[in-house]
């Protein structure tokens, strides 16, 4: 019974349009993923709610692309201690995660 | 279902008098993604209990009440958490602010202290009843800003020493008297403390800084010679590298004379000289260290590292300054903690849902318990060190 909840879940998951559109492996959006809530939280808190930086909950962010927040997370800000992501994620990478950012970041 | 017997055997165990037992060999370690901590024992490497509920453990830490059986529990949410951890149960529980970043307990443990983000200052409660003693602010300027503060640990006399983040200053709070706080300010000290450490002899307070080169120390003995910068020249004219994530200065690393810290925009640990507060040397190590911490007998340094790195434990040695072990743990090593006299070193690896336990002289593993995405550990022997 669990396997097929599972088996449904991924199918789901595989078949969703932003999985398809920027060819980020499944296997590399759980990554992705872990990344958000684990080490971007770090700094903005387990739950986006801020920390040592600022909130990135979707009411905080209301107004911003996902091109200027993609843009943010790959170049920091300097000044700040939000560091350039380049060196560990790709363009395509950097912009799943602003939109997951924008849509609210559920653990 | 093997933690749910042992926790159940614990809680017999417990409420039967004639098995009352001490908890020098306890501890616990949080599981920041499911709100919960599991209680741990020393002496079997095992874990006896856990509890639950205890909101968002982003960046916890704890601090121990002096008959070591009370853990209190920072929560990031502004959570203050006393956790009975004998009985494995909340005991109190309190938000006290939006959002909060760490602790510390007086060293007459009648009052614990919170380090808050939102609205920015200290907020102290009485260590029995988390009831609110005194409120202090963290407001700098013109227009009374608040500060994110960093940094907070006990100092003997009665005080509380923390740094400003956004407004780059220490203050020391006597809370001695509890209906009369006291604070001094010691200002201008550098741009953006990032997080300090007091030494174990509760006489200098360090604070690392994120905005520009080298650390701030202030003498506790002698405060009116101010804030000194040491290591003015560490970094100057080099290209930092991307910090992905802020550095600890958690304890001192110290063997003799040397103090280990981590060098923040550089895959360096930094060895201070003591005697002169000179620089004694640069170890180059695996990627930016987050925790450099002395094993007891400070005969050898542990150092972690920022995300991409953080699969990797490197071990060195404070006679020689060579790094002598590289270790992989797994992926998501966020945390050590020594046994009080370091024969082991337990590691929380958060991405592979596990924490370890290490032989520190052979360098072998001892034990692995299951967890939750784990992060800090911390064991009851904290409760009798200064800073801890």
């Amino acid at each position: 019974m669990k396997a097929i909840t599972w088996l449904a879940l991924s199918l789901i998951l595989s078949a969703s349009p932003v999985a398809a559109a920027d060819g980020i492996s499944g296997e590399r959006e759980q990554e992705l993923q872990n990344l958000l809530i684990q080490d971007c939280g770090s700094c903005h808190g387990l739950q986006m709610k801020g920390g040592l930086g600022p909130a990135l909950l979707p009411e905080a962010l209301r107004g911003k692309s996902a091109e200027y927040l993609s843009t943010v997370i790959l170049h920091g800000r300097t000044g700040t201690a939000m560091p350039p992501w380049r060196f560990l994620l790709s363009e395509a990478e950097a912009r799943w995660m602003a939109e997951r950012l924008l849509q609210g970041v559920t653990q | 279902m093997i933690r749910v017997i042992a926790s159940l055997a614990f809680l017999l165990l417990i409420n039967t008098p004639a098995m009352a037992r001490g908890t020098g060999d306890l501890g616990l370690f949080i599981e920041r993604a499911s709100s919960s901590v599991q209680i741990v024992e020393t002496s079997s490497n095992t874990s006896i209990g856990s509890v639950a509920g205890l909101g968002d453990l982003s960046h916890a830490s704890v601090v121990y009440s002096r008959d070591q059986r009370y853990a209190y529990i920072f929560g990031r949410d502004g959570g203050l958490t006393k956790v009975d951890i004998l009985k494995a149960e909340i005991s109190q529980r309190k938000l006290q602010s939006g959002n909060s970043i760490g602790g510390a307990i007086s060293q007459d443990g009648r009052l614990v202290a919170v380090s808050n983000y939102k609205p920015g200052g200290v907020k102290v409660f009485d260590a029995d009843t988390l009831e609110l003693v005194a409120d202090i602010p963290a407001t700098f300027g013109d227009n009374n800003q608040r500060s994110k503060v960093i940094g907070l640990v006990d100092a003997p006399e009665g005080k509380f020493v923390f740094a400003l983040w956004d407004a780059g200053e220490i203050w020391v709070l006597d809370m001695s008297q509890r209906d009369r706080p006291v604070i001094e300010k010691f200002k201008n000290i550098g741009r953006n403390p990032y997080d300090a450490l007091i030494t174990g002899d509760g006489r200098y307070y360090i604070a690392g800084l994120f905005g520009e080169d080298g650390m701030a120390m202030l003498d506790l003995w002698n405060p009116s010679a101010g804030v000194k910068r040491i290591l003015p020249d560490y970094g100057k004219g080099e290209q930092k590298l991307p910090v992905f994530k802020m550095p600890h200065l958690e304890g001192w690393a110290v063997a003799g004379d040397l103090a280990f810290v981590p060098a923040i925009g550089a895959h360096e640990v930094l060895v201070i000289n003591m005697r002169d507060w000179q620089e004694a040397g640069r170890i180059k190590v695996h990627g930016q260290p987050i925790f450099v911490m002395a094993r007891p007998d400070g005969r050898q340094v542990w150092v972690n590292f920022a995300i991409p790195n953080n699969d990797t434990i490197q071990v060195i040695d404070t006679q020689t300054l060579a790094v002598i072990k590289q270790l992989k743990p797994g992926k998501g090593v966020l945390h050590m903690e020594f046994e009080p006299r370091g024969e082991e070193v337990w590691l929380s690896v958060r991405d592979e849902n596990r924490v370890e336990v290490y032989d520190t002289r052979s360098f072998e593993r001892r034990n692995t318990i299951p967890a939750t995405k784990p992060s800090g550990i911390f064991f009851t022997a904290r409760a009798h060190r200064i800073g801890l």
